[in-house]
């Protein structure tokens, strides 16, 4: 167990050194941080001044480490546009995302399980036909499309739930604010919820699907049957423990796209998340903002994927997470 | 009254090509504590007849006629839950390949102890304590801490112990072995067939082991049936088959084996191939590699000869041979 | 002999074809689309490019068959008073420009990777593929968005505008590599281990030589599957990326822009500006998925699965 966090870590660090290093490079050339301090009415020399006081000309390995102290301190400078630590902005913005991914979640476990594995087992069933048509329609329209339709259908055209926005939230531990404790707050979620999973969702029925399928032609499903044990439990038990191993690989490589998914989504829902802010400050060429963004999302990237190793080597037995091989 | 009675047995498979019959005319029976060997070449449907008789067969094969009666009930026509509580309980399979046969993510214990409680009343306790005894049964050291392993941590001959293991758990009236040891390496090969044959002879257990090796036959078996393209084409005593084989295909595997061939010389194979199961030669279907094919083989199906424990189908041996 | 074989699998091929109903319809639906974006300049009555043809007064126009529509302008006009039928024309053509190219670059790389992976095996393959390993996590469109964000601030708007398409074909291009690069590698190392290989290695071929005649022609129905799917899924992305305003800019739309220019209208009742384009993409990326899912059944490749 050790031997996999260390393993874990190493990968860790190296994935935050590109993105600290791709960070750096960006701070580095997007506009100038003197124009963004003094304006343009400052004489040349004074600029070469100000330049060697702020050890602008200081060799790039030692500004890199400068800005990697101050990171680790959590200092990625002030926002241009906010005026205010560009960190603080950026976790401000975090729970309203985390959020809307875990509202999309949820919607992709609670459907995309029952749904494959019914259509793995009946596969000539006509739901079953009707899912994978449904499905294939489903992952040929982007999510940026399926939103605008849910807006146009359910916030235009019905008028029930609300088109941008997350609604009333509650301030609740440590600056936390969070949407799901009120019904305005639900009501809001739900459709940028089902926006960000509309992709995932049939993808995953899909890949559940296909790999329940394979299993269920295994040698040791057969001996399952000739054992006589119930159906439930060759099916839910020992079929889908076995399907979700590479459900759960998929999982992980997914975790990128989804945070891609949550831009697209919180901008057609306005919604005031991370992703919303990153768009902004793209826009607005705040650079410790898109900065701050970048670490972030990468952290988060990070922990993802070490939770989803670690789940991976609770089902599988065959990994030894003690053997660092994970 | 035979313990399990196959009748006129018959097995297709829809495929694009075409359908394909895998079993014809499969009849046999089988008595109480009897071992019996099913022989014959890979492809002779020796494996769909074992899994039809548990209605095991895969998709998209189905039993297209006949009769599969164990204590007079026809299996082929059970429902689901009846047919459960035959399957693992009273008729227990053994499969090929030990490696594939386990389910890797559980462990040892979890498969042996839910093949109990699928089919009696027992607490976990209770099974847990029967499984262990029954992994000492078939030898396997150290088994109150095997049982918590997974597959993957025990080597193929184990696995093939605890497969062997889970199909005595119920103490089942009859065992269907398929291949139990060819899928293991060659020295381990003859251990776990003396395992699985003394184990028949103390819990007099009924035995139908299928094999391609006449001569494992020839040392487990009390009676045997040759198939050939689907077809039973000679049954009779192991003694009396091995000695006096009347059809030329069990003659060629007789002849094959390697007992039969002095140092040096080369091995009696059979010409030519098993033909494919959609392309059976009209007539008999061996006539293509048979030494003594005569005209009517190729045209006629050769119908039985002898008596119902005794029999052969072939035209050659019905014209030449001695009576049975 | 490898030719004939090549010759019976495509008959097999175009057999399988002649009986699927949802293959030739999505197949004569990508043909027609194919056909009407490449003929944009001769097919759309007007062409959005050229501002001499375009008038403000126009804009805003509904299709023909609501009341205000405008007869020259079947599908309507946008906020610009371009002809929306015309701009989508030139639209799908620039997506489909835009997904093919991007997977040519993605397929040559991936291929070249995954050979030299397969093939030298050792230390280059474990880097290799551990590359890829983390270019899959990170998915295609987050590197985009960052590359491209950081493109265009640096770069302002203007340059960033005339170099968009081959940014695109660029950004897209090399992060989706991973994919072939392991299908290749798969089917590499299964081919090896064929005796096939040792054999004409025992005629005296190089290695170059076997890995291009012998190997390459056996990995390309996986090729041929990954790329169908590849392409619907580049231009998947490049919409997305056109609708952040992150891709195609708005001069020279692709359909993702003008789903992008039409969007902010939607709630004022334009819906046509958005809704046509929109379809359109639909249509096409379905098309193209469904003949993926289909030559998948068909040829059956073994695809490199973790």
């Amino acid at each position: 167990m050790l031997a996999f966090f260390v393993h874990r870590l190493g990968q860790a660090l190296v994935v935050m050194f590109v993105i600290s290093l791709l960070s750096f490079s960006i701070q580095d050339n997007l506009g100038d941080p003197l124009r963004e301090l003094v304006g343009q009415s400052v004489s040349e020399a004074e600029r070469q001044q100000l330049r060697e006081a702020m050890g602008l000309n200081d060799p790039f390995v030692n500004q890199y480490g400068r800005f990697l102290k101050k990171a680790l301190q959590g200092d990625l400078g002030d926002s241009y546009f906010f005026k205010r630590p560009a960190l603080g902005v950026i976790l401000e913005k975090l729970p309203a995302t985390l959020e809307l991914v875990l509202g999309a979640t949820l919607i992709i476990l609670l459907l995309s399980v029952p749904v494959g594995v019914y259509c793995a087992i009946n596969p000539r069933s006509w739901f079953s036909k009707l899912m994978m048509g449904v499905s294939i329609v489903g992952i040929s329209i982007p999510v940026f499309l399926t939103a605008i339709m849910l807006i146009y259908l359910f916030s235009i055209h019905l008028g029930w739930l609300p088109s941008f926005g997350r609604g009333e939230t509650l301030l609740i531990w440590g600056g936390y604010e969070t949407g799901l404790l009120t019904a305005d707050g639900l009501r809001h979620l739900l459709l940028p919820s089902i926006a960000l999973s509309s992709i995932m969702l049939p993808l995953f029925i899909r890949l559940i699907r296909s790999e329940m399928m394979e299993v269920l032609e295994q040698e040791y499903i057969r001996f399952a049957w000739a054992r006589g044990l119930k159906r439930q439990r060759i099916w839910f038990l020992h079929a889908l423990k076995n399907t979700l191993l590479p459900v759960i690989t998929v999982g992980g490589v997914q975790i990128g796209t989804m945070i891609a998914y949550t831009i697209l989504t919180e901008r057609v829902f306005q919604w005031p998340g991370m992703g919303f802010l990153f768009l902004e400050a793209v826009n607005r060429v705040d650079t410790p903002l898109i900065i701050a963004y970048l670490i972030v999302v990468g952290l988060i990237f990070v922990v993802t994927n070490t939770l989803v190793d670690l789940i991976y080597g609770l089902v599988n037995p065959t990994v030894r997470l003690t053997r660092g091989n994970a | 009254m035979a313990l399990l009675e196959v009748r006129n047995l018959e097995v297709k498979f829809p495929l694009r090509q075409g359908e394909l019959t895998a079993l014809r005319d499969v009849s046999f029976s089988l008595d109480p504590g009897e071992r019996l060997g099913i022989v014959g070449e890979s492809g002779a449907g020796k494996s769909v007849a074992a899994f039809a008789i548990l209605n095991l067969i895969g998709r998209p094969g189905y039993i297209a006629g006949g009769q599969v009666l164990f204590e007079g009930r026809d299996l082929s026509r059970l429902s689901a839950t009846e047919l459960r509580h035959i399957r693992g309980n009273r008729i227990s399979m053994i499969f090929q390949d030990p490696m594939m046969t386990l389910n890797p993510v559980l462990t040892i214990g979890t498969q042996m102890i839910e093949s109990l409680q699928a089919h009696r009343a027992i607490s976990y306790t209770e099974a847990r304590t029967l499984a262990i005894e029954k992994l000492r049964t078939v030898s396997i050291p150290s088994p109150d801490a095997r049982i918590d392993q997974y597959p993957h941590e025990l080597s193929g001959g184990m696995r093939q112990r605890v497969v062997i293991a889970i199909a005595l758990l119920t103490d089942p009236t009859i065992i269907i072995a398929d291949e139990p040891t060819t899928a293991l390496d060659v020295t381990i090969q003859a251990e776990i067939m003396e395992l699985l044959l003394a184990l028949c002879e103390n819990f007099s257990v009924a035995l139908i082991l299928i094999t391609h090796d006449l001569g494992v036959v020839a040392q487990v078996t009390q009676r045997a049936i040759v198939m050939y393209a689907g077809r039973i084409v000679e049954e009779g005593a192991t003694r009396s088959i091995i000695d006096s084989a009347r059809h030329p295909y069990t003659q060629g595997l007789i002849n094959a084996l390697p007992e039969r061939t002095r140092p040096g010389e080369r091995l009696n194979q059979i010409p030519g191939l098993m033909p494919s199961l959609l392309d059976i030669p009209a007539g008999c279907a061996f006539h293509p590699r048979c030494p003594h094919t005569l005209t009517v083989c190729r045209f006629e199906v050769p119908d039985y000869s002898g008596s119902a424990q005794r029999r052969v189908a072939c035209h050659w041996a019905g014209a030449h041979g001695e009576v049975l | 002999m490898s030719r004939y074989r090549t010759l019976f699998r495509q008959s097999a091929l175009l057999y399988r074809f002649r009986r699927d109903k949802v293959a030739i319809a999505s197949f004569s639906i990508l043909l027609l689309l194919l056909i009407i974006s490449f003929a944009a300049p001769f097919i759309a009555p007007f062409n959005p490019y050229d501002p001499t043809q375009i008038d403000i007064m126009d804009s805003n126009l509904p299709p023909v068959w609501q009341t205000d529509g405008d007869a020259r302008f079947t599908l309507g006009t946008d906020t610009q008073g371009r002809d929306i039928w015309s701009t989508m024309l030139y639209g799908t053509r620039i997506s489909i420009t835009i997904g093919l190219f991007a997977v040519l670059l993605q397929s040559l790389l991936g291929i070249a990777m995954g050979l030299a992976a397969g093939y030298y095996g050792g230390r280059l393959d474990s880097f290799l593929m551990r590359l890829a390993d983390i270019q899959l996590s990170f998915s295609t469109l987050m590197v985009a968005i960052v590359v491209l964000a950081v493109f265009q601030a640096a770069f302002g708007s203007e340059l960033y505008n005339e170099l968009a398409i081959f940014m695109l074909i660029l950004v897209i291009g090399i992060a989706e590599w991973p994919q072939y690069a392991r299908t290749v590698r798969a089917s590499v190392l299964a081919e090896k281990k064929k005796e096939y290989v040792d054999a004409v290695r025992v005629i005296g071929l190089s290695r170059r030589r076997i890995m291009f005649r012998h190997i390459l022609p056996n990995t390309l129905s996986p090729i041929l599957v990954i790329s169908t799917v590849q392409v619907a899924n580049a231009i998947m992305s490049e919409a997305a990326l056109s609708f952040l305003g992150l891709g195609m800019p708005v001069n020279q739309p692709s359909l993702g822009s003008l789903i992008n220019s039409g969007f902010q209208y939607i709630l004022s009742g334009s819906w046509w500006i958005t809704t046509f384009p929109a379809l359109l993409l639909i249509l096409l990326v379905l098309v193209i998925n469904l003949l993926g899912d289909w030559l998948r059944d068909v040829l059956n490749p073994k695809l490199y699965k973790e």
